[in-house]
């Protein structure tokens, strides 16, 4: 009964050369999709880092023509402006994600958030930056830090919504089950029980939209724009270090394009230990 | 016995209290969590209103024939989309027909043959490329990856794809480095970690049980994944590949920086151009209040609504997959 003789060997050799092929392109795929972060990793770190001095963290931006410089004002920028976005999404993000998850099964309301949330998660955010601009620039007739921070905030808040309800989601039923049985009134049930579950997965979420925001240029560039001063007063045009990237890299200063290497560093840095810390936080949780 | 079912049916006014009590706040979380969900639609809708009003000047001064003209005469004051709407087009496309295949390819080997120890790394540094800031690929893409471009990359393609009758046209003209062709594979390489991590997670979902049944009755690894894995997750990838393009569309850094900046429309790829992004990211700043400055407000608009269909699209189609998923587990 040996029907081995019945394979048409031909075919086999052929079905074998496409598998081998098909196989090899992946390979090569995978290959060249890595070769391109080292290559973007790598000519950062070397453009970066020899650009990098202590003088970055205390000089502030030089003027047009003027030797030398830092970054301090764009870095104290940056710091204030991601800072007060985490401030604004998470209370609004956390308690909206709370409404999804709790409420979210049968209300019409809620699939529409999330369907309208989803697509906000990728929408062009250069959009985002015009509509702040309409909205809160065109009005009170200045950049400010605080336009910025809407801005951001708008970026940041589909995430964490998007997060915060999927973490809430893994926490167990009967947990839920158990503290109702006892009395506890939905309120508590959702802040004591719910949220305290899935504390790791909320903290993930604010740290992922933290790395998303920190990163982003367009939405700054014509709401807290830029100052060439060391400046903290967020009613006020503001540095930040996406925008003095854009403007840096395109001067025709060397010391501005040397600059403009040393921020990029330091967002990448900032952006990817970011990232780095979620995972970590959420692996500790899933292990845990 | 009768002890207890006083005590359950008559509730003392001190419970009753207590009760009362608490459904007020379960009242309030149910309306102060709502009225924050309902936060993010209303920005949805602010944007898009605010977006209609400060652009319904050069509408309804252009008519609809604003977004299929190629004036941008900021002097006289004449404008149409047409040079920034094909630029975006042109370049998301580019960055498609590049970036699929390669994806689809680190897809396959992340799933089907990757040895185990190396999936997880080879995994989180594709997602972690995803999370390089686009600004980084857009300096990367002039300082680096242009004068390579322009040095090598534009006369081979021009000798050879150049060469085809009628195709040729599309890789003629000067070799700047910059330009669409330059912005499509700055872009091919932001987006491709995107869709390759999102085909990744549509091909594990496929119930090894199907997989394994290929393999039983002899296919080769290529075949399952043809076969089996493709189909079984098609409206997965094409979600997947949507996302993608909403995020090829909408990206502003990664393009401003190398696509050139000129208000031309030209039939070679090598040619500088404009997207819808890079166009607002220049001249928005120094736009006076008027046509251009409401000219600028259609075109973000245009770009909204684009990647709004988009987006949906892709949002709809990974729904499908995710109910699939629901089905079979």
């Amino acid at each position: 009964m040996n029907n081995l003789s019945n394979i048409n060997p031909a075919v086999f050799a052929k079905r074998k050369r496409a598998n081998k092929i098909g196989l090899i392109l992946s390979t090569v795929a995978m290959g060249l999709g890595m070769l391109f972060l080292l290559w973007i990793l790598s000519i950062l770190f070397i453009k970066g880092f020899s650009s990098l001095s202590p003088s970055i963290f205390v000089e502030s931006t030089p003027a047009p023509g003027s030797d030398g410089g830092g970054l301090s004002n764009a870095i104290v920028g940056s710091l204030l402006l991601v800072g007060c976005c985490t401030l604004i999404s998470t209370p609004i993000g956390v308690l909206a994600g709370l409404y999804l998850s709790e409420y979210g099964d049968r209300s019409k309301v809620a699939s529409i958030t999330r369907f309208v949330t989803d697509i906000m998660l990728s929408a062009p955010s250069i959009v985002i930056g015009l509509f702040v601009y309409a909205l809160v620039v065109a009005q009170v007739r200045h950049f400010s830090g605080w336009a910025g921070t809407i801005a951001l905030a708008l970026i940041a808040i589909p995430v964490v919504v998007r997060t915060t309800e999927n973490m809430l989601r893994l926490v167990p039923g009967s947990l839920r089950e158990a503290a109702y049985a006892l009395g506890t009134p939905k309120w508590k049930v959702a802040f004591m029980i719910t949220l305290r579950a899935a504390q790791s997965g909320v903290i993930t979420g604010i740290l992922l939209a933290l790395a998303r925001v920190s990163g982003e240029t367009a939405p700054l560039l014509f709401t807290a724009l830029n100052n060439q001063f060391f400046s903290t007063n967020m009613n006020a045009p503001m540095a930040n270090l996406p925008v003095v990237i854009f403007q840096f890299a395109m001067s025709p200063y060397d010391n501005w394009v040397d600059l403009a290497w040393a921020a990029a560093l330091l967002i990448t840095f900032a952006v990817l230990g970011l990232n780095i810390l979620a995972r970590v936080v959420f692996r500790e949780k899933v292990q845990g | 016995m009768s002890q207890l079912s006083l005590i359950s049916s008559i509730p003392t006014p001190q419970a009753l209290r207590i009760a009362k009590l608490q459904r007020v706040q379960d009242f309030l979380f149910h309306g102060i969590t709502q009225f924050f969900a309902l936060t993010v639609l209303i920005a949805l809708l602010g944007i898009i209103v605010s977006l209609i009003i400060n652009a319904w000047p050069a509408l309804h001064k252009f008519g609809i024939g604003f977004f299929f003209t190629d004036e941008w005469d900021i002097i006289n004051g004449e404008f149409g989309g047409l040079i920034a709407i094909y630029g975006t087009l042109a370049t998301s496309l580019i960055a498609l027909l590049i970036a699929v295949p390669l994806s689809f390819g680190i897809a396959v080997f992340l799933t089907e043959l990757c040895p185990g120890p190396l999936r997880r790394p080879l995994g989180t540094a594709v997602e972690l490329l995803a999370a390089v800031p686009s600004i980084i690929y857009g300096m990367f893409g002039l300082f680096i990856f242009a004068p390579i471009f322009a040095e090598y990359i534009q006369p081979a393609l021009a000798a050879t794809l150049g060469q085809i009758p009628g195709l040729g046209i599309l890789f003629s003209g000067a070799f700047n480095g910059i330009g669409i062709l330059c912005a499509g594979l700055i872009l091919a390489m932001m987006v491709l970690p995107f869709i390759a991590s999102v085909m990744r997670d549509v091909f594990e979902i496929v119930p090894p049980v199907l997989k394994e049944s290929a393999y039983g009755i002899g296919c080769t690894t290529w075949e399952v994944v043809r076969n089996v894995v493709l189909p079984y997750t098609k409206a997965g990838v094409i979600g997947g590949v949507m996302l993608g393009l909403g995020r090829a569309l909408g990206e502003t850094m990664a393009v401003t920086f190398v696509i050139g900046n000129a208000h031309r429309l030209s039939a070679s790829l090598f040619a500088p151009g404009n997207s819808i992004a890079s166009t607002l990211a220049n001249e928005f700043g120094e736009a006076e209040l008027g046509p251009h400055y409401s000219s600028l407000f259609a075109l973000g608009l245009a770009l909204f609504m684009i990647t709004f269909i988009v987006l949906a699209i892709a949002k709809w189609m990974l729904i499908s997959m995710e109910k699939k998923q629901g089905l079979k587990t």
